[in-house]
C-alpha cells in the first residue's frame, strides 16, 4: 500500500514505529501533489520547503526522544481562510491575493503546536461564499472521481484534496454546510463542530454567527483526531464556549445499542434524487442492525431554512466584508479610474456616478475590481437586508424563522439522540451546471443550514454512490456538545462498510 | 417673560474617553500621544480574522457612570455595528450600542439660574459605549491632497453621554457640562482633557419661536443644527450664543422651520466666532445597525448593580450639601472646595474638625492652600503640610504666637521644606513676645521720637505707623496691631 493511502491513525502508527519517517511520508504526499493536482486543483499554495523542515525537526526531535505532539509529523491542509503568519492567505479572492496576516489564527497555532506539518493552503469559493469552488478567483477546484464534476465548496478544495489522497487530514470552514456538502460530494467525512466549539480567531469572516471550522478526514477515527487538537475554549474568541472538550477518540468503540436515531423522512422525498434516498435508507437500515431504534421525527419549520440562512448571512457578510474598502487591507484599485468600454457591463456596481468624490471613487473602484460576483451579490442582499425600512421585513423576521428552527431541534431532541438524513439532495453536478442559476445553488444547501442557524454539530458520512459512481453521504445532526456522539456513530458504521476505503482513480 | 420671543432648546451629546490602560475589544496601550499607528494590533487595525474580546475594567466604569447619573441599567446589555464607510474607521463599522445601551433616563442636577434657589435638573436620555475610531489628518496644500490616518486612537473606550434637550440657555450648557466633568473625574472614569480629545461635546440647537410673543400662543420650531468642533467649554457657550441669533435672523428672513428643512450640522470656526455649514459626510446616514454577533450580550445582575452603587463614591452634589449643612458653608464655598477634588475636600474636612472652626478652615483652604498649590501647579496629595501641622499654627496664631501675617510666611515655608509649625517658625526665628518687653520697647521708641509723638498728638495720627514700623524693624515678632494699641496708650491722646 501506497503511505499515501493511509489514514492519520495508521500512518502515526508508522511514525512511531519507525517504519518511515516524517520526511518520507511528507515527501511522498507532496510528490502525490505534484502528480495529481494539475487536474483537481485542490490548493492555492503548497509549502513544500516549510513542509519538509518541519518534517525534519520532528524527526530529530524524535530520534532524540523529545516530546511530540499527538499530530506529530502529519501532513495537514489548510482552507485559505485562516490567517497564518507570514502565510499568503487568500479567502479564494483577488481582494487578498497578497494578503500575509502578522498573527496565527488560533487553530492555525494550535496545529503547530500538536506538530502537524502544515503543508498548503486549500482552495475555496471567494470568502466561503459558494457551494462548487468555481467562484475562487484563483481557478476552480475538480472533483477527483470526476474531473468534470465540481467537488463542492467552500470547502471544495479541502474535501478533494482527501479525495484524491493529497494530504490525510484537511481544515475547512462550514457556514451553510461548506465541510458536509464537499465531503459528501467527494467521498469523505466532515464534521461541522457546535458553533463555540473551534475557535474563530483569525478565521476570516463570512457570517460571523454561523462561521465555525472544523476537521475533514476520511475515517471517523481521524476526524476525532483533528477535532481533538483544534476544538477548546479561546479567550480570543469571546464566542468561544467553555465546555470541556471530550476524548473524542476514546469512545468511538462503544456499540450503538438503545440509540435512538430520529428520521426525518419529510426531508428526503422532494428533489432528493432517488439514489440519494435509497442510500440513506440504507445507511438508517444498518444502524438499526447496529442497535439504533429508529424514530420517525418531525422539523415543521425546516422548509424557511434556506431563506433565513439567505438573509442572515448575505447581512453578516455585507459588514464583515466592509473592511476591504482598498484603505486598509487588501487589494486597491489604481489611481487612474477606469470607467466606460473597459468596465464589465454585467458587474453591478462597476458604473460610477461622475460627481463621485476620490475617496468614494476609490471604494467603488476597489471592491468592483477586488470581489468577484457572488460576493458582490451577497454584500448587496444583506446591504438591502439591513437597511431602513426593510430590516423588520427580512433580518429581524429572519432571526425569528432561526429560533423557530432552533426550537424544532430541541424539541426532536427531546426524543432521539441523532437524526439522520441526506447532506445533499443530489449527488455532484457538472462545472458549470448551476454557476448561472444561484437559486439552484442555493438549495442545494437544503438539508445544511439548520445546524448552521441552531448552532448544532453536524457531520456527514460517505455511504454509497450512485449510477454513475459518485459518491453519496448521510448526514448526522447531534445536541449541542455531542461530536462525541456523532464520531461514535460514524465510526460504527465505518466499522461495518467500506465506503470510506474506496477511493477515485487519479493515475 | 423673555425679552425675546424664543425659547432656546439644546441638547448635549457628550463623549468622554474612558480611564483605562488598554482599549475597549484588544490589549493595546490606550494613552493618548505616542507616535502614529505604534498602538495597534490585528484587532483594532481591523484586520480579517481577528476579533473583539470586552475590556471588563470599561464596562465596569461605564456601569459607575451609569448608576452615578441616576440611571436604569438593564439587565441585559448588547453590542450593535454601526455601519459606514470613512478611512478612519477601519473595519467598515464602529462597534457601540443602539437598543439596549448601558443606561437610560438618567438625570444630572445643575445649578439654578442664579447660582441659589432650586438645581435644575437636566435628564439623560442614555448613556452608552462605543469603540473610538482614528483620526484623519488632510494635508491639502499646495494642490497636495494627502490624506493620513492615525489608527492608535482607534478602539479606545469611549462613553456617549446625551442628555434631552432640556437645556435653556448657553450658560446652562456651560454649567451642565461643567457638572458633567466634574463629576466624571470623581468617578474616576475619564480625566476630561479637552485639548487631548477625551472630551468631546456636540450640541443640538433649535429655537421655539412664539411669533404672537404670548406664552400661550403658537410655537415655530426652527431647523435643528448640530455643532461640532467646539474644543473648550466656552466654545460651546459661544457657539450657543451665536446659533441662537443665527436662528433667530434665519427664521426671520426665510420662515424655515424643523418640519420643512432637514437637520444641518455646522461647525464652530473658534478664530472667527462663528458657525460655518459642513461638507455633507462621505456617509450615507443609514448605518445598518444590527446586533455584533462576535460578541456576546452582557448580562448585569441586580447584584452587581447593587455592588458598583455600594462602592459608588460621594458625589459631587451630595458633597456640596454635605458641606453646608454639616459645616456650614455657603454655597460658593462648598461648590469652589468641591470643584478642587476629592483629595481637597478631605483634607478640608480633616482641618475643619480638628480645628473645630470650619468657616476659618475654608477660608484657609480657599486662600492660602490653593495659593501654593496653583503655584506649583500640584495637587493637594503631593502637599507636604499634613492636616493636623495646618491646625497646629493655626492653634498658634489663636494663642499669640504669630500674626496671621506672619502664619502666611511659616505655611510657606512648611510647604516648601516639610518642616512642622514649630521647626518653621523656629528657624523663622519667630517666638511670641513677652507683653512687658513689648511695652518696654514701645516706652523706648515713644521716648526717643518727640517730633512723631508731637505730630500724632497734633492730630496727625497716622504719623503713628513709623513707630509700628520702627518695632518691626527692632523686632519682627512684634505683633504690629499690639504696638499699635499700646502707643497710642502711651502717648496718651
Amino acid at each position: 500500500m501506497e503511505l499515501t493511502d493511509a489514514t492519520a491513525t495508521e500512518l502515526l502508527g508508522k511514525l512511531a514505529s519507525r517504519a518511515c519517517s516524517a520526511v518520507e511520508l511528507t515527501r511522498s504526499f507532496l510528490d502525490r501533489i505534484a502528480r495529481t493536482d494539475s487536474s483537481v486543483g485542490a490548493f492555492l499554495s503548497i509549502d513544500e520547503r516549510g513542509a519538509l523542515a518541519s518534517a525534519a525537526a520532528i524527526d530529530r526531535r524524535r530520534a532524540a526522544g523529545g516530546p511530540l505532539g499527538p499530530l506529530a509529523g502529519i501532513p495537514v491542509a489548510v482552507k485559505d481562510v485562516f490567517c497564518g503568519r507570514g502565510v499568503r492567505s487568500t479567502c479564494g479572492s483577488r481582494m487578498l491575493a497578497d494578503f500575509h496576516p502578522p498573527y496565527d489564527a488560533t487553530l492555525v497555532a494550535r496545529l503547530r503546536a500538536a506538530d502537524a506539518i502544515l503543508i498548503g493552503r486549500t482552495n475555496m469559493d471567494e470568502f466561503a461564499m459558494g457551494s462548487s469552488t468555481e467562484n475562487s478567483a484563483f481557478h476552480p477546484t475538480r472533483n477527483p472521481w470526476d474531473i468534470g464534476r465540481v467537488p463542492g465548496g467552500s470547502s471544495g478544495g479541502s474535501a478533494a484534496c482527501l479525495a484524491a489522497r493529497q494530504a490525510p487530514l484537511a481544515i475547512g470552514t462550514d457556514t451553510g454546510g461548506s465541510i458536509r456538502q464537499p465531503a459528501a460530494f467527494c467521498g469523505v467525512i466532515g464534521l461541522k463542530p457546535t458553533y463555540g466549539r473551534v475557535s474563530r480567531h483569525g478565521l476570516v469572516a463570512f457570517a460571523s454567527s454561523l462561521d465555525q471550522a472544523g476537521p475533514m478526514a476520511r475515517t471517523a477515527e481521524d476526524t476525532a483526531l483533528l477535532l481533538g487538537v483544534i476544538a477548546g475554549h479561546d479567550p480570543s474568541d469571546s464566542t468561544s464556549a467553555r465546555v470541556p472538550v471530550s476524548g473524542y477518540r476514546q469512545a468511538l468503540g462503544e456499540p450503538l445499542n438503545g440509540l435512538r436515531l430520529g428520521v426525518v423522512r419529510g426531508q428526503w422525498t422532494e428533489g432528493v434524487e432517488r439514489a440519494v434516498a435509497s442510500a440513506i435508507e440504507r445507511a438508517a437500515d444498518l444502524f438499526r442492525e447496529l442497535g439504533a431504534e429508529l424514530v420517525d421525527v418531525d422539523l415543521p419549520h425546516h422548509a424557511y431554512g434556506i431563506a433565513a440562512y439567505y438573509v442572515i448571512a448575505p447581512c453578516e457578510a455585507s459588514s464583515n466584508l466592509a473592511r476591504y474598502d482598498g484603505i486598509h487591507v487588501g487589494y486597491r484599485a489604481a489611481a487612474a479610474p477606469r470607467r466606460g468600454p473597459g468596465a464589465a457591463e454585467d458587474d453591478p456596481g462597476a458604473a460610477g456616478d461622475a460627481d463621485d468624490s476620490p475617496l468614494i471613487d476609490l471604494y467603488r473602484r476597489s471592491r468592483t475590481e477586488g470581489f468577484g460576483l457572488e460576493v458582490k451579490r451577497r454584500v448587496m442582499l444583506g446591504t438591502f437586508a439591513l437597511s431602513a425600512g426593510y430590516q423588520d421585513r427580512y433580518y429581524v423576521k429572519a432571526l425569528r424563522v432561526r429560533r423557530l428552527i432552533r426550537e424544532d431541534y430541541d424539541a426532536a431532541f427531546q426524543r432521539v439522540d441523532l437524526l439522520i438524513g441526506p447532506t445533499t439532495p443530489t449527488t455532484a453536478y457538472r462545472i458549470g451546471e448551476r454557476s448561472a442559476d444561484p437559486l439552484a445553488m442555493y438549495l442545494g444547501d437544503l438539508f445544511t443550514v439548520g445546524a448552521n442557524l441552531a448552532g448544532l454539530p453536524a457531520i456527514s458520512v460517505p455511504c454509497g454512490a450512485d449510477g454513475a459512481g459518485l459518491p453519496i453521504g448521510f448526514q448526522l445532526h447531534a445536541p449541542p456538545f455531542q461530536e462525541e456522539s456523532l464520531l461514535r456513530a460514524a465510526h460504527q458504521y465505518q466499522s461495518a462498510t467500506d465506503w470510506h476505503s474506496r477511493g477515485p482513480e487519479l493515475e | 417673560m423673555n425679552a425675546v420671543p424664543y425659547e432656546i432648546v439644546v441638547g448635549l451629546e457628550v463623549h468622554v474617553q474612558l480611564l483605562t490602560r488598554t482599549k475597549l475589544f484588544c490589549r493595546c496601550d490606550a494613552s493618548f500621544g505616542a507616535p502614529p499607528n505604534t498602538r495597534t494590533c490585528p484587532v483594532c487595525l481591523g484586520l480579517p480574522g481577528a476579533l473583539p474580546v470586552m475590556n471588563g475594567r470599561a464596562f465596569e466604569l461605564a456601569l459607575r457612570t451609569g448608576i452615578a447619573l441616576d440611571g436604569e441599567i438593564p439587565d441585559r446589555m448588547k453590542w450593535d455595528r454601526k455601519n459606514y464607510f470613512y478611512p478612519d474607521l477601519p473595519k467598515g463599522y464602529q462597534i457601540s450600542q443602539f437598543d439596549l445601551p448601558l443606561a437610560r433616563n438618567g438625570r444630572l442636577a445643575i445649578e439654578g439660574e442664579h447660582g441659589d434657589g432650586p438645581p435644575r435638573i437636566i435628564r439623560i436620555q442614555r448613556v452608552h459605549l462605543e469603540e473610538d475610531a482614528g483620526k484623519s489628518m488632510h494635508d491639502e496644500h499646495e494642490g497636495r491632497r494627502d490624506s493620513r490616518i492615525d489608527l492608535n486612537r482607534a478602539g479606545t473606550p469611549l462613553l456617549e453621554i446625551v442628555s434631552e434637550p432640556d437645556i435653556r440657555s448657553a450658560r446652562e450648557a456651560k454649567a451642565y457640562l461643567t457638572e458633567l466633568k466634574l463629576l466624571l473625574t470623581y468617578l474616576d472614569v475619564s480625566d476630561c482633557n479637552m485639548q487631548e480629545g477625551s472630551l468631546r461635546v456636540d450640541a443640538n440647537v433649535n429655537l421655539h419661536v412664539r411669533p404672537d410673543a404670548s406664552p400661550h400662543g403658537s410655537v415655530i420650531e426652527t431647523p435643528i443644527v448640530e455643532i461640532k468642533n467646539m474644543n473648550s467649554f466656552r466654545a460651546v457657550e459661544r457657539a450657543i450664543e451665536y446659533e441662537v441669533a443665527r436662528q433667530y435672523d434665519e427664521w426671520t428672513a426665510t420662515g424655515a422651520t424643523r418640519a420643512t428643512a432637514p437637520k444641518q450640522t455646522r461647525g464652530w470656526d473658534d478664530r472667527e466666532e462663528v458657525t460655518l455649514a459642513m461638507r455633507r459626510k462621505e456617509e450615507s446616514s443609514d448605518y445598518r445597525y444590527f446586533p455584533e454577533p462576535d460578541l456576546l450580550p452582557v448580562v448585569v445582575p441586580r447584584s452587581r448593580i447593587d455592588a458598583v452603587a455600594a462602592e459608588m463614591v460621594e458625589r459631587p452634589a451630595a458633597i456640596r450639601e454635605r458641606l453646608g449643612r454639616e459645616w456650614g458653608l455657603d454655597a460658593a464655598a462648598a461648590d469652589l472646595i468641591v470643584h478642587q477634588g476629592r483629595a481637597f475636600v478631605a483634607y478640608f474636612v480633616d482641618v475643619a474638625r480638628e480645628l473645630g472652626d470650619p468657616r476659618r478652615a475654608a477660608n484657609w483652604m480657599q486662600q492660602d492652600v490653593l495659593r501654593v498649590l496653583n503655584e506649583r501647579s500640584m495637587g493637594i496629595g503631593r502637599l507636604a503640610v499634613a492636616p493636623g501641622e495646618l491646625v497646629d499654627l493655626l492653634r498658634r496664631v489663636d494663642r499669640g504666637e504669630l500674626t496671621r501675617s506672619r502664619a502666611k510666611d511659616v505655611f510657606q515655608r512648611m510647604v516648601e521644606t516639610g518642616r512642622s509649625a514649630v521647626d518653621a517658625m523656629r528657624a523663622m526665628g519667630i517666638e511670641s513676645v513677652d507683653r512687658s518687653a513689648l511695652e518696654a520697647l514701645c516706652r523706648e521708641l515713644v521716648d526717643s521720637n518727640p517730633r512723631i509723638v508731637a505730630d500724632v498728638k497734633a492730630g496727625k495720627s497716622q504719623a503713628i505707623g513709623a513707630l509700628v514700623g520702627q518695632a518691626k524693624r527692632r523686632n519682627p515678632n512684634a505683633d504690629p496691631s499690639e504696638v499699635l494699641r499700646i502707643c497710642i496708650e502711651l502717648i496718651g491722646t
